[in-house]
Order: structure tokens, then C-alpha cells, then sequence
């Protein structure tokens, strides 16, 4: 496509996403986020260096649709593959790509002790507080009082426990160096969104140790509601029990400690 | 005078989210129900494009990466 006479591309398609349609319901925040991490790899000039790890879940193909190097992971298991991945190719720029079903139910001993183990490797956690792929199950994310497919008369407490927060858990892993909470609500939250990735990715250039970006996602299939009304879902529901913001910086504390 | 903008958008990769006329802050953009692309999804289309001034948030939000932004060239 050309640009009109007098006028130019300020924003397009990256290159680095594959010219194919991504699967996923419309309005949902894990094209949103392949997109912003391709515009990032384009941007940071990564694609030769880059490695992700695919999880189960609605986003298991993603490696269809990121033109990098990507791994399968077993359902869970992506953190043990991505460290297996980073130890080997230490030279890589390394990331895990999963859902809340796959990073914290499932998944949960793998990722607690990469985090513990201080893998110095990026996750990017996509939480829609729910199982999207197999139907809209509860998952362990899911707010209290969220009606899904198995939590029919809302999730209860008492019988299943609270909503894991674990940007803030993770956070407290000593080999953790960074864990931030995000969203898409908005164009200045998917600006944020991106940022935050891209910080991640350079403190993991830098060896400082793990690096975890947490989505708050939506998904509107599994949510019965529209793409519109899954944003105001989020702002309403999610963020005031899923806040938004940096939880651990270790490079904050550094200059800190210059100061 | 105020930059000037109009927007591209892939008919058959808009999915019809209606996210990026949510956030367009101009409201140059609706969805056009009178019709579907081929996989029976309405699509965006540009109904004010005088109002464009190029700042990109709609193809910030788009999930599906279907929408060029142009700018004219100060
Ligand atoms: C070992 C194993 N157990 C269960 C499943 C069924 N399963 C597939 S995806 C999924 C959960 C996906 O939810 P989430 O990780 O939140 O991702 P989303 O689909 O919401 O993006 C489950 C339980 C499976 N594929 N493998
Ligand atoms: S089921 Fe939910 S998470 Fe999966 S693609 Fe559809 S909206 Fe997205
Ligand atoms: S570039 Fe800005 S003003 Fe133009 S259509 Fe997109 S959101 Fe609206
Ligand atoms: S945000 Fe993208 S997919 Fe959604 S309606 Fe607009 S152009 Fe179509």
C-alpha cells in the first residue's frame, strides 16, 4: 500500500507477525499482545536472537503466527522448557508465553521455582482469569463471585480459595528482578503493556534474572460478554483485585543504592 | 492547523472487535453492519475520515494488527 502524496506510514502490520490469521475470538488480548511483541521484535532487531515457548491453551499456536524460533511446551510446563532453552543458548533472548490455566494451575511448581531459581528468562503471563480454550472453566485466577462453566453460581471462597495474584507472589522471589502487572484496556495500557515487555527483555539481555509480565486479559468468548464489555470488565472487576503496576525492580533498588 | 491522518484498514483481517472505534477519540471510525467480509464478520471503516489526525490509537488497540496509519508528512 502506498501512502498518499504528502503523506506517510506512521503505523503498520510488523513484518515480524506472520501474514496469516490468528485463531483467537475477536477482541482478544493474546492477538493484542503477539502483535505488540512483534513490533517489538521488529523494533529491537531480535528475530535472529529470540526464542519463545509456547504453552496449552488458546494460545498454543502461537508459534504460527510469531515469525521466530518458538518451542512447544507440555501443558504447564513451559517454564522448565524455557529453562532448558536459556541454559543452553544463554546467548538467546528467552521467553514463556502462557495462560493462567498453564502458568498457575498446572504450571504452578514449574514456574515457582524457575522464578525461585531466578531463570533469567521473560514470562509473559496472559491472565483472562479464566480456562479459555477447553470452555470457560474456573481457573485458579478466577475472581471470587465469577460466574464460568464450572463456577455456575459464581466462585466460591470458602470451597475453592481466593484468586491467585502472581505478579505480586512472584515478586517476592529473591531470583526475580522484575514483575509488573499490565493490560490492554486502552491505547495508553497497551503503550504501557508494550513498554513493560520491552523492559523486560532488556533487563534479561543484561543477566539480571527473571523477568515476569502479567496481562490483564480478557476473553470475551469465555467471559459471554463483547469485546467492549470485556474492557469494562477489567476495569471494573479485575484491576481493583488485579492492580495494576511494577511490583519488583531490582534495577530501582540499584540506583537506590548509587543514590 | 491540526495534522491531518486517514487509516487503511484490511476488511478481511478485521474480526469487527469494535475496540478501535471505542478508542478513536475523533470518531472517524464505525463498523459497517450493512456488510460482512468473507468470513461473515462486519468490518471497520473510516465515516469521518476528515477528522483523522493520524494518532495511531486505533491501530494501537486493534488485536488483529489490520489497520495501516498515515501521517501527513510535516
Ligand atoms: C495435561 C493436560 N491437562 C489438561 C488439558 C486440557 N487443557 C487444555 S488448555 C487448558 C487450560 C487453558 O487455559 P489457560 O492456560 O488459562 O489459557 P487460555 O486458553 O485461557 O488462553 C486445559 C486445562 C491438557 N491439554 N493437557
Ligand atoms: S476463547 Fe477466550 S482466550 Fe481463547 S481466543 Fe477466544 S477470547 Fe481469546
Ligand atoms: S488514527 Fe486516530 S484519529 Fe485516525 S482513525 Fe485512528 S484513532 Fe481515529
Ligand atoms: S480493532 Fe481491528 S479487528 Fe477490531 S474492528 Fe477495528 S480494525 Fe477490526
Amino acid at each position: 500500500m502506498t501512502a498518499r502524496e504528502g503523506y506517510k506510514v506512521v503505523a503498520k502490520r510488523p513484518s515480524t507477525l506472520l501474514d496469516k490469521r490468528m485463531h483467537y475470538c475477536p477482541g482478544c488480548f493474546h492477538s493484542t499482545v503477539h502483535k505488540l511483541m512483534m513490533e517489538l521484535v521488529e523494533e529491537m532487531e531480535i528475530q535472529d536472537k529470540i526464542v519463545g515457548v509456547c504453552p496449552v491453551g488458546c494460545s498454543v499456536f502461537a508459534y504460527e503466527y510469531m515469525n521466530i524460533d518458538m518451542q512447544e511446551a507440555a501443558h504447564g510446563r513451559a517454564a522448565a522448557v524455557a529453562t532448558g532453552v536459556k541454559r543452553m543458548l544463554p546467548d538467546k533472548l528467552v521467553f514463556s508465553y502462557q495462560g493462567d490455566g498453564d502458568l498457575a494451575a498446572i504450571g504452578t511448581a514449574e514456574t515457582i521455582h524457575a522464578c525461585n531459581r531466578g531463570e533469567n528468562f521473560t514470562f509473559i503471563f496472559i491472565n483472562n482469569g479464566i480456562y479459555g480454550m477447553t470452555g470457560g472453566q474456573m481457573a485458579p485466577t478466577t475472581l471470587e463471585g465469577q460466574r464460568t462453566s464450572t463456577s455456575p453460581y459464581g466462585r466460591d471462597v470458602a470451597k475453592v480459595g481466593y484468586p491467585l495474584r502472581m505478579a505480586e507472589m512472584v515478586a517476592n522471589f529473591e531470583g526475580v528482578a522484575y514483575s509488573q502487572r499490565v493490560t490492554c484496556t486502552n491505547p495508553a495500557e497497551t503503550r504501557r503493556c508494550k513498554r513493560a515487555i520491552k523492559k523486560a527483555f532488556e533487563m534479561q539481555m543484561k543477566g539480571l534474572g527473571t523477568t515476569f509480565i502479567e496481562v490483564a486479559s480478557n476473553c470475551p468468548s469465555g467471559w459471554k460478554c463483547t469485546p467492549e464489555e470485556s474492557v469494562t470488565w477489567i476495569e471494573d472487576k479485575m484491576l481493583p483485585y488485579f492492580p495494576l503496576g511494577v511490583f519488583k525492580d531490582v534495577t530501582k533498588k540499584e540506583k537506590k543504592a548509587e543514590a | 492547523m491540526a495534522r491531518k491522518g486517514y487509516v487503511e484498514i484490511d476488511t478481511e483481517g478485521c474480526k469487527g472487535c469494535n475496540l478501535c472505534v471505542l478508542h478513536c477519540p475523533t470518531d472517524v471510525l464505525e463498523l459497517k453492519t450493512s456488510d460482512t467480509n468473507s468470513y461473515g464478520l462486519h468490518y471497520a471503516v473510516m465515516v469521518n475520515e476528515e477528522a483523522c489526525n493520524g494518532c495511531m490509537n486505533c491501530s494501537l488497540v486493534c488485536p488483529d494488527a489490520a489497520i495501516t496509519v498515515y501521517r501527513q508528512a510535516s
